[in-house]
């Protein structure tokens, strides 16, 4: 089963500037699934580490799944880690290294010396190399099994990211903006799949998004984070659009509706997409 | 006038003194170089030189060649390379775990505090000093010390290669370590795996060509180690040779550079072969 | 989508016989050269000779300080210094010299690159024991020796450079008109001269080391002082010099790594 988390007044800030967090105090329940959506620089990657153990909180409390991770020995607290899954915003792939390793990299680099060199004198485990291969299937990229990482396009690299959350099967998993470089008909099925695999597997599932109508469509919870603060924490049914112009600003109900704009609210727009880039 | 004392201040090379500098630098280090080394090439034609060296030169034709010869240079190449590829093996023993130690990007305590902690600092720096310490003495030195307390034999030789070149491979392995992406490395640590984990999976596949075809070099560097400890006693081509310089057998001695001329061009070749293989 | 992706078939990894075969010859071949060793490793480790080395090491200290033997260790640390660099940069110009035909075509291109090979091919330690037959004890043959064995390893380096090289700067020149040496100077050197300085600057890292030892064949330097000191088993005298010979060392390698710096910053 999953562990609780709970965040109670967190803030973080890092070395120059305000703080990236504010006073964040938010629970997700074990096999719970929530979508994080706010504007570029709200906040989102600082608190999916947060939650990961990549960043302790400059104030505030974490509890994960009762006990107080940055109150632990640094050792202790790194076999917390081993329960969590993060992928980060832009997936970090060796170039040389080959899909299926790529996959198989969390599970064999969490386990003991001998797999870890088997996989790179030999080849993986068949046990293993199945795991990735049906990971992959579930993104559509199981001809690229035996590939080369540098030879992927920039979305291919993200759903090869995502085949390996299958593969590390943790209880919790936090993913940073897993769709960004998909089409839109790809991107959700790819978010289905994760959706259904942590569901299958009773894990809780944090994904951050930038597309709200996708956020909307496959989560129940969304959280909107603005300049480091909760905006709102709802069920996705309550999430109107009223929500979302307090979210991203005024213009978010004419660039979502496409409305033609005036010449100099379209440089306006210009500048807040590029922004999210 | 002052027109012209600007006009030559700007067609002036901004880095004249320092262009200046380096020359007299130059001059200055390399003139009591010359005279301290004693470089005079004209040596070579004097009487006695000439007559010297022109015997040994020509005692170079014909090459040796009688069978007991044959048997013995194949005897002691295969000596030399034993000795050279037991010391780069051994030489890998304290230079990877030395490498995978002195790692700062492998640090646990740097991943959520961007910073070591005291502990994981001084042990990191102690590893690369013994390293560094390691590659200062010459292997001919480590051999002439155990020459001296255990007597030379090929264990000692491959024992002064192991540790001159185990110094060496270290810390050049540590400096590709910590030079490619770490990224990859650190979002596997962060993900809870181990430190040797996140090493394969994350820092190797980036790097092992480049560690590759350093070995292959080494080893070739390691083949030219044992040839020279042999001079001291340790056996092999250079011990061999030695007794052929003795006796002034120029046609031993031709044979043997060739030798060498040969080793080389295998390990050459090797090196191309691994690292077509890695591309 | 699930009907024409059901049972989907798992490619078998591309065969990779080469390599295994290569790697399964090399754990054969290493373990021959560790079988073949003559001597004993139990005689090594053992207690005796371990006491052996311990006695040997404490025999150094205190390492000798009289005045006229310091004086000796001074000149011979000046004179390993003086080898090293005029060494380095002989090798440094010849290699240049060997390297520009090197990097061409043709057979020019192959004999350049065999005297390469032949320079590199035998160590330093044996050139200066072939020199020193001819031009008689001391530091000239042992800076010779380091020059023709550097300037073969540095004329291979300096060729390989100059070939991956970007051509765009002296193509330009020679288009313009430029003969053949102006192009080299003023558009192929330009750009891969940092390579080179650095190239240079690692190799006097590693000749310091060499022309350390250059004395125990007659070469001159500190290495001559140690081979005698030993020989008489003069520990004292011994360990100062291989103090001196230490300081040495890293006093290259921390001036080399500045220059090393200073040259990629510029
Ligand atoms: N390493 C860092 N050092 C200093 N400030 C940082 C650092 N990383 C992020 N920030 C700042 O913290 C704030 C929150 O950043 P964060 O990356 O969490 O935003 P985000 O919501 O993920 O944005 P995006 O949607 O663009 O990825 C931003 O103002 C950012 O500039
Ligand atoms: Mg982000």
């Amino acid at each position: 089963m999953s562990p609780r988390l709970a965040l109670d007044a967190v803030a973080h800030g890092y070395a120059r500037g305000r703080d990236a967090l504010r006073d964040v105090s938010l629970v997700i329940e074990p096999g719970e699934q929530v979508a994080l959506i706010g504007p570029s620089g709200a906040g989102k990657t600082t608190l999916l580490h947060t939650l990961a153990l990549a960043l302790p909180p400059t104030r505030g409390h974490i509890d994960w799944g009762g006990r107080d991770p940055w109150a632990l020995t640094s050792s202790e607290r790194h076999a917390l880690r081993r329960q969590c899954f993060l992928a980060p915003q832009h997936p970090p792939l060796p170039p040389r290294q080959r899909v299926v390793h790529a996959v198989l990299a969390t599970r064999l680099a969490r386990g003991g010396l001998w797999p870890a060199l088997r996989s790179l004198l030999a080849t993986p485990r068949e046990a293993d190399v199945r795991d990735a291969f049906d990971a992959l299937a579930a993104f559509r990229l199981e001809d690229k099994l035996w590939l080369r990482c540098d030879r992927l396009s920039g979305g291919e690299r993200q759903r090869v990211a995502l085949a390996r959350m299958a593969v590390a099967a943790s209880p919790v998993n936090l993913l940073d903006e897993p769709v960004s470089s998909l089409d839109p008909v790809l991107g959700a099925s790819a978010l289905a799949a994760v959706q259904s695999d942590a569901k299958a597997r009773g894990a809780s599932l944090v994904v951050s998004l930038h597309d709200v109508n996708l956020a909307r469509a496959s989560f129940t919870r969304l959280i909107g984070l603005r300049e480091g603060q909760i905006q709102f924490d709802l069920p996705a049914s309550a999430v109107t659009d009223e929500r979302l112009r307090e979210l991203y600003g005024a213009e978010f109900g004419r660039a979502m509706a496409g409305v033609a704009l005036p010449e100099d609210d379209a440089d306006a727009l210009r500048l807040t997409v590029s922004g999210c880039a | 006038m002052t027109s012209s004392a600007a006009a030559s201040d700007t067609l002036r090379d901004p880095l004249w003194h320092q262009r200046i500098g380096f020359t007299v630098c130059a001059a200055l280090l390399l003139i009591p170089s010359l005279w301290i080394t004693e470089f005079k090439p004209w040596v070579f034609f004097d009487e006695q030189s000439l007559t010297a060296g022109g015997m040994f030169l020509r005692s170079f034709w014909p090459p040796a060649h009688s069978g007991d010869f044959l048997v013995l240079l194949a005897q002691a190449t295969w000596n030399t390379i034993a000795v050279a590829t037991a010391g780069v093996t051994l030489a890998l023993l304290i230079a990877v775990p030395g490498a995978l130690l002195g790692n700062r990007a492998l640090s646990v305590s740097a991943l959520a505090h961007g910073r070591m902690r005291v502990i994981g600092r001084a042990g990191r720096g102690g590893v690369r000093g013994v390293l560094i310490v390691l590659r200062s003495v010459p292997e001919l030195v480590w051999g002439l010390l155990f020459v001296r307390a255990v007597g030379l034999g090929d264990t000692a030789g491959v024992l002064a290669i192991a540790l001159t070149f185990g110094g060496m491979i270290g810390k050049v392995f540590l400096e590709v370590f910590e030079s490619v992406d770490r990224r990859p490395a650190q979002a596997l640590l962060q993900g809870g795996a181990t430190r040797l984990g996140a090493f394969l999976l994350g820092t190797l596949p980036t790097c092992a060509p480049e560690l590759v075809s350093y070995l292959v070099f080494r080893w070739e560097c390691a083949i030219r180690s044992s040839v020279i400890l042999g001079f001291v006693g340790a056996g092999g081509l250079g011990q061999q040779m030695e007794l052929s310089m003795k006796m002034l057998a120029g046609g031993e001695v031709i044979v043997f550079l060739l030798t060498f001329v040969l080793l080389v061009a295998v390990a050459d070749a090797l090196s191309k072969r691994l690292r077509r293989w890695m591309a | 989508m699930k009907e024409t992706r059901a049972n989907p078939v798992m490619p078998p990894p591309p065969a990779a016989a080469g390599p295994r075969r290569f790697a399964l010859a090399l754990i054969a071949f290493v373990a021959l050269c560790f079988g073949t060793l003559r001597g004993e490793w139990s005689g090594l480790f053992s207690l005796e000779s371990l006491r052996k080395m311990a006695e040997l090491f404490a025999g150094f200290v205190p390492p000798a300080t009289d005045g006229d033997f310091l004086q000796q260790v001074a000149v011979g640390f000046v004179e390993t210094l003086a080898i090293s660099v005029l060494g380095t940069l002989l090798a440094a110009f010849a290699g240049l010299a060997v390297a520009l035909p090197a990097a061409g075509q043709g057979a020019r291109r192959a004999v350049a690159r065999l005297v390469l090979n032949a320079l590199r091919a035998v160590p330093e330690l044996v050139w200066a024991a072939l020199l020193v037959i001819a031009a008689g004890l001391g530091p000239f043959p042992g800076t010779l020796a380091l020059a023709l064995h550097t300037t073969g390893v540095l004329g291979r380096l300096f060729a390989d450079a100059l070939e991956n090289t970007p051509p765009d700067a002296a193509l330009a020149l020679r288009r313009n008109g430029g003969g053949a040496v102006a192009a080299f100077c003023y558009g192929t050197l330009p750009t891969a001269l940092p390579q080179l300085l650095s190239y240079t600057l690692y190799r006097w890292e590693n000749n310091i080391r060499a022309a350390a030892v250059l004395g125990v064949v007659g070469g001159g330097g500190l290495g001559q002082l140690l081979y005698f000191h030993l020989g008489l088993f003069h520990f004292n005298e011994a360990g100062s010099v291989l103090l001196a010979m230490l300081v040495l060392v890293a006093c290259v390698d921390v001036t080399s790594d500045r220059l090393r710096l200073a040259v990629a910053r510029a």
